[in-house]
């Protein structure tokens, strides 16, 4: 039998007390893990283990821990490694499905990475889109993910990735800021950017595991012109993300496209790629994140057109979503929204891109109208 | 996945496992889920000795004796130790001063038998890198295993933790004979309420960072059928946390007996918080003077408590309390987690040996501003914190006052050094009101 690696040994591999006893009180919750998760599924999937050791209380430990909201529905459940999508599949096959809007078992996800086939995206009025950023994450195959990862993994993934981004060159040549070797004035600075992140505080994210032994193993890396970035061992092994000031979004894209398909190459170079299948597309750590894990969006000004009674069937109609703009779970400031895709499996990148690209228009022709008080009825779109 | 059943099947035929012969019964899934010991020793007549020699001395042998207690899974590794050892260059905790890369290589491949590892015992130290300060632990204990599978990183921690208690050549007394308490009742006009607590594990079953949902639903319900069995001014209700009404709730808050969530990273990264509130809950007499918490940060916590001064009427409830307890769960074959090289075994090693922490929340305006006041602590080895707990700063001049130390020294000794050590500083304070001097007291004999 091949030797197999055991880093955090999920240690409850042995059947101890029944499954019955074990199963989770679900009857506060309101997750998908929770929706989904039966007595009978449980004593199922609670006799095995991917071959990193991962089980099933360590995929929904973070659900458990965070009933969640009434009215948002968190995943509840988490990867440990890339196997955890076939080995629990029974779970996470119905939360996928519900999450992705009906995203089959069967269904294949097309990637497409050409940024080519964009159309448009270089004329969104910058009097109101004030920045554009498309970001997505990339797993090591191979290695653990942030949930259950070990320090030697963990340093594993750091170590190849800055490798990789250290031979990126032309306007993607750049440097890698470590979190723990980091000096005071470059922090400063990260955080002036608006490129540092922090450790999480999150309970969604702490009860995984994903946190531990912050901040070793962990860093930042971007472009010497600031519009390419790299953020290593935070949610997933990388969040890559391009971004720029203003609406020139194809831009964004353009660079985003090319400096992932490098690093790609980069990775086949030595003998890895990123973990990716025909079904879920690139796999991240939250199941949320499959397929694409594509969130292209903009910060732009919609003081009227966020006050209308139709704001959210329009954003809903265009397949997108609005966050503050200090990202997940924050507040709009001044009417400046955070306007994004809201799918990530089942659509390519580009068509991902693209909704935002004519959804964000038509949201901008629909806020000159509000402050010409004009009626908006005639822009209100089918659903896409 | 072929691999797990193999890996089960390896388990169950290496049979070796001197250490701990509950594991058959456990694997079974025996309702009574009583460890063999347990029955034996029930099953002789002197079970009232247990309670002062900590019901022990049988399963003491098994885990005094190293050779025995072997690790129970090996823990398959494809990285090397070394590319696994933690960065402890910022770290201050007693973990990270004692944790070498050869320690580490030593215990990395090892876990009990219950599958816990190193990594999960320290990852509350690497997580937490304490403050220059202040010095904490930095690990844990996920079950009574781990004092001996780990016992390369855990008896220095220990050492060092404990003023110099030798776990290797050592022995703690214990001693829950409260009539030997002298002068248990101070001057009121400066004790506001006098306390003692302690935690108890119920052997067996896997401690806070480690256990699965149904092992601490388990503790839970033996320790509440055994509550339900007492008497007299201990009677009391158990008050499940997932189960409270608002009411029940406020009134447990206004009463200063109710429990958070821990927040505390020192807490939440060694992973007992999980599944929070699942099998958590307060129990109280009726009297509101004794007090367990069950599942927070130990199986349970027991508290004995009551405003004003008399410290040797607290001490006694809590003796007798704990008697009570501990016969009632003896009588459904269970037993606490003790052994004579370690006293009460608990989930942080800062809580070997008694557990206890006796204070009193005594006021103080005077002697609390005097410069010699820490030393005087000190020398009568006595901690301050704030009236709200550990890590909470004095309101006024109100301190909670309370030993320092835990194990090497019984439950009777250290309530006296409290009992003494309080007596002086009321003195100090009484003669700081009437102009007089005070002395720094001698170090009392640890």
């Amino acid at each position: 039998m091949p030797p197999v690696p055991c880093y955090l040994t999920e240690n409850k591999l042995i059947p101890r007390l029944s499954p019955e006893e074990e199963f989770p009180d679900l009857s506060q919750h309101n997750n998908h893990m929770a929706k989904v998760l039966t007595q009978d599924m449980y004593t199922k999937l609670r006799d095995r283990a991917t071959p990193n050791g991962f089980t099933i209380d360590g995929v929904i430990q973070t659900g458990i821990d965070n009933p969640g909201h009434p009215f948002i529905m968190t995943v509840g459940c988490v990867a440990g490694d890339e196997e955890t999508y076939e080995v629990f599949k029974e779970l996470l096959d119905p939360i996928i499905e519900d999450r992705h809007g009906g995203y089959k078992p069967t269904d294949k996800h097309k990637t497409d990475l050409n940024a080519d086939n964009l159309k448009g995206g270089d004329d969104l009025d910058p009097n109101y889109v004030i920045s554009s950023r498309v970001r997505t994450g990339r797993s090591i195959r191979g290695f653990c993910l942030p949930p259950h990862c070990s320090r030697g993994e963990r340093r594993g993934v750091e170590k190849m990735s800055v490798e990789a981004l250290d031979s990126l060159s032309g306007d993607l040549k750049g440097k890698y800021y470590a979190l723990k070797n980091m000096t005071d004035a470059e922090q400063q600075q990260l955080i002036d950017d608006h490129f540092l992140f922090d450790k999480p505080v999150s309970p969604l994210l702490l009860a995984s595991g994903m946190a531990r032994d912050w901040p070793d193993g962990r860093g930042i890396w971007h472009n010497d012109t600031k519009t390419f970035l790299v953020w290593v061992n935070e949610e997933d092994h990388l969040r890559v993300i391009s971004m720029q000031k203003g609406g020139n979004m194809k831009e964004v894209f353009n660079r985003f496209c090319t400096g992932l398909t490098k690093i790609e190459t980069l990775f086949k170079d030595k003998g890895t790629s990123f973990m990716w299948n025909e079904h879920l597309g690139y796999v991240l750590t939250c199941p949320s994140n499959l397929g694409t894990g594509l969130r292209a969006g903009v910060h732009v000004k919609i003081p009227n057109m966020s006050k209308h009674a139709k704001f959210e069937e329009v954003l809903k109609r265009l397949r997108l979503q609005k966050r503050g703009t200090g990202g997940v779970d924050t507040a709009a400031v001044g009417g400046t929204f955070d306007i994004s895709n809201a799918d990530r499996l089942g659509f390519s990148e580009v068509e991902l891109v693209q909704m935002v690209v004519d959804g964000v228009k038509l949201l901008v022709e629909m806020e000159k109208k509000l402050e010409k008080g004009q009626s908006i009825d005639d822009l209100m779109p089918a659903q896409k | 996945v072929t691999w797990v059943s193999s890996y089960v099947q390896s388990r169950q035929s290496r049979g070796s496992h001197s250490i701990h012969p509950s594991l058959p019964l456990r694997n079974c899934g025996n309702k009574a889920m009583a460890n063999n010991f347990a029955r034996i020793l029930s099953g002789k007549r002197n079970v009232g000795i247990m309670s002062l020699i900590g019901a022990g001395s049988l399963t003491a042998t098994f885990l005094l004796n190293r050779e025995h207690v072997t690790a129970g899974a090996q823990v398959r590794r494809v990285y090397p130790a070394s590319a696994d050892y933690p960065d402890l260059r910022k770290h201050n905790n007693c973990m990270a001063s004692h944790l070498t890369p050869a320690i580490y290589a030593k215990l990395v491949d090892k876990a009990t038998p219950n599958g816990y590892t190193l990594d999960q015992a320290i990852q509350t130290g690497v997580d937490n890198p304490g403050h220059p300060f202040i010095k904490t632990v930095g690990m844990v204990a996920g079950d009574e295993e781990s004092y001996e599978v780990f016992a390369d990183l855990l008896d220095p921690v220990i050492k060092e933790r404990h003023n110099g208690y030798d776990p290797q050549t050592m022995t703690h007394p214990t001693d829950l004979d409260s009539s030997k308490l002298k002068s248990g009742k101070f001057d009121e006009r400066y004790v506001l309420s006098s306390r003692v607590r302690t935690g108890r594990s119920i052997r067996g079953l896997s401690l806070p960072p480690a256990c699965t949902r149904a092992e601490r639903r388990e503790v839970e319900k033996v320790v509440v059928d055994a509550l339900a069995g007492l008497k007299g001014d201990l009677a009391g209700t158990y008050y499940s946390l997932t189960h409270m009404t608002d009411q029940e709730q406020q009134q447990l808050i206004d009463d200063h007996f109710l429990f958070d969530k821990p927040v505390s990273p020192l807490l939440t990264c060694s992973g007992m918080a999980r599944d929070w509130p699942d099998a958590r809950g307060i129990w109280h007499n009726n009297t509101k003077t004794f007090l367990i918490w069950i599942n927070e940060e130990d199986h349970t916590r027991v508290i004995s408590m009551e405003k004003g001064g008399n410290m040797k009427r607290v001490f006694d409830r809590f003796c007798t309390g704990l008697k009570e307890v501990e016969r009632l769960i003896q009588e459904k074959g269970w037993e606490f987690m003790w052994n004579e090289r370690l006293g009460y075994i608990l989930t942080c090693p800062s809580n070997l040996g008694t557990g206890l922490r006796a204070g009193v929340h005594v006021n103080l305006p005077k002697l609390s501003k005097d410069p010699r006041f820490t030393k005087i602590l000190d020398n009568l080895r006595l901690q301050k914190r704030g009236t709200g707990g550990v890590d909470t700063a004095a309101v006024g001049s109100t301190f909670d006052i309370s030993n320092l130390d835990r194990l090497g020294q019984s439950e009777v000794q250290l309530v006296q050094t409290v009992v003494d050590g309080v007596n002086y500083l009321i003195e100090c304070e009484k003669k700081l009101e009437k102009g007089q001097d005070i002395k720094i007291p001698p170090p009392v004999r640890k």
